[in-house]
């Protein structure tokens, strides 16, 4: 049984209701996301469930999987700090921001927290120019974004985020 | 600007509810249109304004929907919501804070070249926005201007939105329309162009989303009211987003025609610390590295003038300022990453040039590249030029070729090190 079609059925039948009856691969992406949307990536049975709904190749899903930035096919953190560090925003501080967030959760860009938490990634512009430094939080299926950042307040929100999840695995 | 017509949410506060458009003469274009025109009336009104692109490439609005053929269907509408150049936020704003007037844009596109199905491709950073969207289209479709029967006609009308997942090159028309189609966004070979040849083989309109939100303004005033705006090969307003190292960034709603030195001293507050300006890039991280001299700074950003006088597209007037302070051998180490970056990997050029040119700048940057390297970055940004099937390995090597050019200095300061 496919494990996206039991758990999610009205949002794949939701997905698949955008699209022309004989495009159903249109709708690869958007299950992407679904599949995606309890651990923060993809593992190879979400692929092939996803394959499975829009009639694709695994290889095809793949591909796709690959090819953009926002799907996962390793296991990062929970919370994924994606920062902004393109021309812009470097030009207000954003490398500086990056450095210094970097050290006080104490891992490097590209690195997780050992309790599986946080990972702290470095991403191309996101149309927040004007109000660096600046990132995204792509996590629990959802991606939102915090602007005009300040290191102590992004610690704020770390630790904000640190406490909620203990609580949850009490 | 005392009134705005674009960022309309500036002048009308909650302009984003549908009741507060409405009463602001929101939909009344579509209205009309839907009720009174025919549809080669809207394209005909929009060809007159002398609308242009608002994307970057600055291509007539009017004559893109009137090159769809009418001999196959259906016909489909996309609103290219990729916002991703480095510079550029404009997009965002609008569906944020004035959702309603870019849909009716859309609508009355879709009904001009007669679509019964269109789509917004939002990059996928736009998630939250994703779904305040859709909620404004499920309003729309409860008040009866969406669906089966618009506003009671036998027009018929769906719009969805469609989240891509974090690729630059999906602003390219045709690599937007493959990701829609569920397939790597990769450029397509051209022609045929998506008016003939778009989404799921048939005739396709895209339009950016700044484009369509001037749809409804045009619709509702007449072309004669439009062109009161701006000059008259670039009627009209236009959004500046300016960003980098000036004291008030953002959004700047403006005439076509408003010079580089009123948009950054008049509106953006001039340079952070009072230093002094080195250089702009007109069109983000794509454009040409121009030395901010008088010439320059008096310059009208209009899409002739730019190209005339600067040798630099307006692009999508994503105005990024540097200072004495920015070093533009570095800042070529930063455009070179993003484009190697985004390179979607289909040319050979491309794929392999921005991986050289990101090697070299960035060996450079660090310090332990030598003069010779100069002249190799130079070389590798040479052999891309022309040579690739979209303009992104186009837009990888200009500033890499004006930087050298206007600012070696800067790249010898570096390997002199």
């Amino acid at each position: 049984m496919n494990a996206i079609l039991q758990k999610y059925p009205e949002e794949v039948r939701q997905i698949l209701a955008k699209y022309p009856d004989a495009y159903r691969k249109s709708a690869v992406m958007p299950l992407l996301y679904l599949a995606q949307r309890e651990q923060n990536y993809l593992t190879r049975q979400s692929i092939a469930d996803v394959a499975e709904i829009t009639g694709l190749s695994m290889t095809d899903v793949e591909a796709v999987v690959g090819f953009y930035t926002l799907f996962h096919e390793k296991p990062g953190g929970r919370y994924r700090l994606q920062v902004c560090t393109d021309l812009p925003c470097a030009m207000r501080g954003a490398e500086e921001f990056l450095e210094k967030l970097c050290q006080n959760i104490g891992i490097k860009v590209g690195e997780t927290t050992p309790d599986g938490l946080f990972t702290v990634e470095e991403v191309t512009c996101l149309a927040g120019c004007h109000r660096a430094p600046m990132m995204q939080l792509q996590a629990e299926g959802n991606i939102t974004y915090h602007e005009n950042l300040t290191v102590e307040s992004t610690m704020a929100l770390v630790e904000g985020l640190r406490k909620k999840a203990q609580e949850e695995s009490r | 600007m005392s009134e705005y017509y674009l960022l309309r949410h500036r002048s009308v506060p909650n302009i984003d509810q549908l009741d507060v458009y409405l009463a602001d003469g929101g939909f009344e274009a579509y209205k009309k249109a839907v009720k009174t025109m025919q549809p080669v009336d809207v394209y005909n009104e929009v060809k007159s304004s002398g609308l242009r692109g608002r994307g970057g490439a600055g291509f007539p609005t009017g004559m893109k929907w009137y090159f769809l053929p009418n001999t196959v269907w259906p016909h489909y509408v996309t609103a290219n919501a990729d916002e991703s150049e480095p510079g550029t936020f404009k997009d965002r704003e609008i569906m944020e804070s004035n959702p309603f007037q870019f849909l009716e844009g859309l609508m009355l596109a879709s009904y001009a070249v007669q679509a019964n199905l269109s789509y917004v491709y939002l990059r996928g950073e736009f998630w939250e926005l994703g779904k305040f969207l859709d909620q404004k289209i499920a309003e729309l479709e409860k008040a009866g201007l969406l669906g089966d029967n618009v506003l009671g006609t036998s027009y018929a009308l769906h719009l969805h939105t469609h989240l891509g997942a974090g690729a630059y090159i999906c602003g390219e028309e045709s690599a937007l329309l493959e990701s829609l189609e569920g397939n790597l966004g990769q450029p397509r070979l051209r022609p045929p162009f998506p008016a003939v040849v778009g989404l799921y083989s048939k005739p396709t309109v895209i339009n950016n989303v700044e484009t369509l939100t001037n749809v409804p303004l045009i619709v509702r005033n007449g072309a004669g009211w439009y062109r009161q705006f701006g000059t008259e090969k670039s009627p009209g307003l236009k959004i500046f987003c300016l960003s980098g190292r000036v004291n008030n960034p953002g959004n700047y709603e403006l005439p076509l025609g408003t010079t580089f030195r009123q948009l950054i001293y008049d509106y953006g507050g001039g340079i952070i610390d009072g230093k002094k300006i080195k250089a702009i890039m007109s069109a983000g991280a794509s454009s040409v590295i121009v030395p901010a001299d008088d010439k320059a700074l008096d310059c009208p950003m209009e899409y002739e003038s730019t190209q005339q006088l600067l040798g630099a597209p307006l692009g999508s007037a994503s105005v990024i300022v540097l200072d004495e302070t920015v070093n533009v051998g570095w800042l070529v180490g930063k455009t070179t990453h993003f484009f190697k970056h985004e390179s979607c990997g289909k040319c050979t050029p491309c794929r392999e040039g921005t991986f050289w040119m990101e090697h070299i700048a960035r060996r450079i940057v660090s310090g332990s590249g030598t003069q010779a390297d100069i002249d190799l970055l130079k070389d590798v940004a040479r052999q891309i030029q022309g040579k690739c099937l979209c303009p992104l390995g186009e837009f990888s090597v200009m500033a890499v070729l004006s930087g050298i050019d206007k600012f070696r200095v800067d790249f010898e300061a570096l390997v002199n090190k």
